[in-house]
């Protein structure tokens, strides 16, 4: 409060008054750049979150699966003349090997938190006429829901799997026009046909997803798929989320299997969450600079209207650096308004964004993330960038003749 | 003897014009101004009245001779120490553009002590409301300085003139704007403080009947100190 005593302060903030049809355009100006920024960094981060959240409930963050089959070409054989492309084979579906000792490794290390193995493969779905090809996924519900979050996807019935029972995607109950407690008949390539109770629906969001995939109990996966005792893949949560495909590169080098990050399997994702930060910089740097450009031409023109009461002022004593101060100060003063007051305006704007907008089953597009921070750093920055901005006009001010200044 | 409030020697000052050519426009003034001094300096325009004013009032350099304020030789002094000076003691009362219009009639009194001690203070509102009622503005102490007629602004400028109690006044033709009854109130005020507290005052006027009520009257012609005025 007694700064707003000192002379530096009580001159900007009655310079900006009176000046103020300029000093309402430039912070209206500064206002929208801002607003921009923050609506869009915030509904970025949102976005991702909100991804990352999705991917994180409905995939492993690490999964082991037997190394690629490869094709040995027969190149011994007197007189035969060797092919020189080998066509890659086809992949069956193979057991880990020794999965139940790579389990156990997996549970030994002090970064991996859930261990579940599956059992899981291609097959055909029937209930009378009607027949779709599925996703068996065979799981032990203890670990597996631990990195599944099956249940915030569950939309009716229960997450019961005994070996007679199927949860299915509501999709596919569509399909077959199934309900809770119906049975349907499952038969894969070569194994036996097996007829199974749904107990449970589910959906992703996802109608693909939701087409496909079907959850049994693991033993009823290896009977179906006729691999008794196998897996097809291990699934793993981890404590770092971020550091997953570090880990899984370690648990590769050391175990043999083939180990996927959830980082590696979203690349694509990654790639795109990138560029889009990469042009909201750009975006930053070009708002930060406009809004300097602003501000300096706003407070140039402000120092030649007010060079005789530079001059004067200098007569009275004023020093140098106080005209330099003043002049730095309103710089300051009218980044710091702007990005304030656009920041409040980004933010309404999201909370509205966020409350009309709405996915195709009423959940929210991204969750509203406004962070303190977010404000504090656009705050600081913008009373920077004023400050900076300023730095010609104060010193061209200060560095105005008195004698010249008050001829005016 | 004391040191007199002003005093110059073999002051000159040219101007550039263009990029050789070079204006003398004043050539070698001489000036002495005693502590309690009330004097006049006139002159036809263009003599170099101003210029000397500008540079007695450390707002402008001489391009040769000497200047000293109080005893103090500028020559010695950087900007931040001619500011410093300048500002505890001289006090200017310009011809136009007398006030600062982003403020009101106590804020432009205010203003020389605001920016010597940087923070405003219960002192200094005392001051100005002091001044401001010998100058009988009162009841306009909240004006903007737009809001004034000519008579009431140069009073202002008279009271934020002494506000800083300068040692020396310095005023630039402070009545050739005003009607005779306001050129007259003016003239009284900055006379009374001359009597009063002793300050020196050099006054530049076109008025010969306000000059001949001075001390003395010093005539500026073609740059250059006329003699035999009275
Ligand atoms: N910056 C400058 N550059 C060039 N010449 C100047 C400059 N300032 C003043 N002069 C010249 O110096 C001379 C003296 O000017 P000055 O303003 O001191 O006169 P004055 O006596 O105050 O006149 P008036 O009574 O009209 O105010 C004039 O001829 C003027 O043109
Ligand atoms: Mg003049």
């Amino acid at each position: 409060m007694t700064r707003l005593l000192s002379f530096v302060w009580i001159g900007a903030l009655r310079f900006l008054w009176e000046g103020r049809l300029q000093t309402l355009f430039i912070i209206g100006g500064i206002t929208i750049g801002v607003a921009v920024i923050v609506f869009m960094s915030a509904m970025l981060a949102g976005l991702e979150a909100n991804f990352i959240k999705r991917v994180l409930t409905s995939q492993p963050q690490i999964q082991l699966l037997p190394p690629d089959q490869v094709a040995r070409p027969l190149r011994d054989e007197p007189g035969t003349v060797a092919d020189a492309i080998v066509q890659r084979p086809s992949q069956r579906i193979l057991s880990i090997d020794q999965w139940r000792t790579i389990q156990r490794r997996m549970l030994a290390m002090p970064e991996v938190t859930v261990v579940a193995p599956v059992a899981s493969g291609s097959a055909l779905a029937v209930r009378g006429s009607a027949s779709r090809s599925v996703t068996v996924t065979g799981i032990e519900p203890d670990s597996y829901l631990q990195i599944v979050k099956l249940p915030d996807y569950l939309v009716a019935g229960r997450l019961r799997l005994s070996s007679d029972d199927i949860i299915i995607g509501v999709e596919l109950a569509r399909n077959l026009g199934v309900g809770l407690g119906d049975k349907i008949v499952l038969s894969a390539a070569n194994g036996p046909s097996r007829v199974l109770t749904i107990t449970g629906l589910v959906d992703f969001g996802n109608k693909p997803v939701n087409q496909r995939n079907t959850y049994v109990a693991l033993r009823t996966a290896q009977s179906l798929l006729n691999m008794i005792g196998g897996v097809t893949t291990i699934d793993l949560a981890v404590r770092d989320i971020y550091a997953a495909e570090a880990t899984a590169q370690q648990i590769q080098a050391s175990t043999g299997v083939q180990a996927d990050s959830w980082i590696k399997t979203n690349a694509q994702f990654f790639t795109a969450v990138r560029a889009q930060k990469n042009t909201n910089t750009l975006i930053r740097v070009f708002v930060g600079l406009s809004v300097a450009f602003g501000i300096a031409a706003v407070l140039i023109v402000s120092v030649i209207q007010r060079s005789r009461d530079i001059g004067i002022l200098r007569a009275m004593g004023a020093t140098r650096g106080q005209v330099l101060r003043l002049f730095l100060l309103q710089g300051g003063l009218l980044g710091f308004l702007g990005s304030m007051i656009g920041a409040t305006l980004g933010a309404s704007a999201l909370v509205y964004w966020h409350s009309v907008t709405r996915q195709a089953d009423g959940s929210e597009i991204f969750p509203l993330i406004i962070e303190p921070r977010l404000f504090l750093a656009t705050a600081v920055l913008a009373t920077l960038t004023g400050v900076l901005a300023a730095m010609a006009p104060a010193l061209r001010a200060a560095g105005l003749d008195p004698v010249e200044a008050i001829r005016g | 003897m004391a040191e007199p409030v002003i005093r110059l020697e073999q002051v000159r000052k040219a101007y550039q014009i263009g990029l050789a050519a070079e204006t003398e426009v004043l050539h070698g003034i001489d000036l002495r101004l005693e502590a309690g001094e009330f004097l006049a300096l006139v002159g036809p325009s263009g003599s170099g009245k101003s210029t000397l004013l500008n540079i007695i009032g450390l707002l402008d350099r001489p391009t040769s001779g000497l200047v000293a304020i109080n005893g103090h030789d500028i020559d010695a002094l950087d900007d931040a120490g001619i500011t410093h000076l300048r500002g505890h003691t001289i006090g200017f009362i310009f011809q136009s553009h007398l006030l600062i219009s982003a403020f009101t009639a106590r804020e432009n009194v205010m203003m020389p002590m605001l920016v010597a001690k940087g923070r405003r203070d219960a002192e200094m509102e005392q001051r100005s409301a002091e001044l401001l009622e010998r100058v009988g503005l009162s009841h306009v102490a909240d004006n903007k300085a737009t809001n004034m007629s000519g008579g009431q602004q140069q009073r202002v400028a008279i009271a934020r003139a002494l506000a800083m109690r300068p040692d020396l006044v310095l005023a630039d033709e402070p009545t050739g704007n005003l009607d005779t009854r306001s050129a007259e109130t003016a003239f009284q005020l900055m006379r009374d403080e001359n009597r009063q507290f002793g300050t020196s005052f050099l006054i530049v006027t076109h008025n010969m009947a306000l000059a001949r009520r001075c001390d003395r009257i010093i005539a500026v012609v073609d740059g250059q100190i006329a003699p035999g005025v009275a």
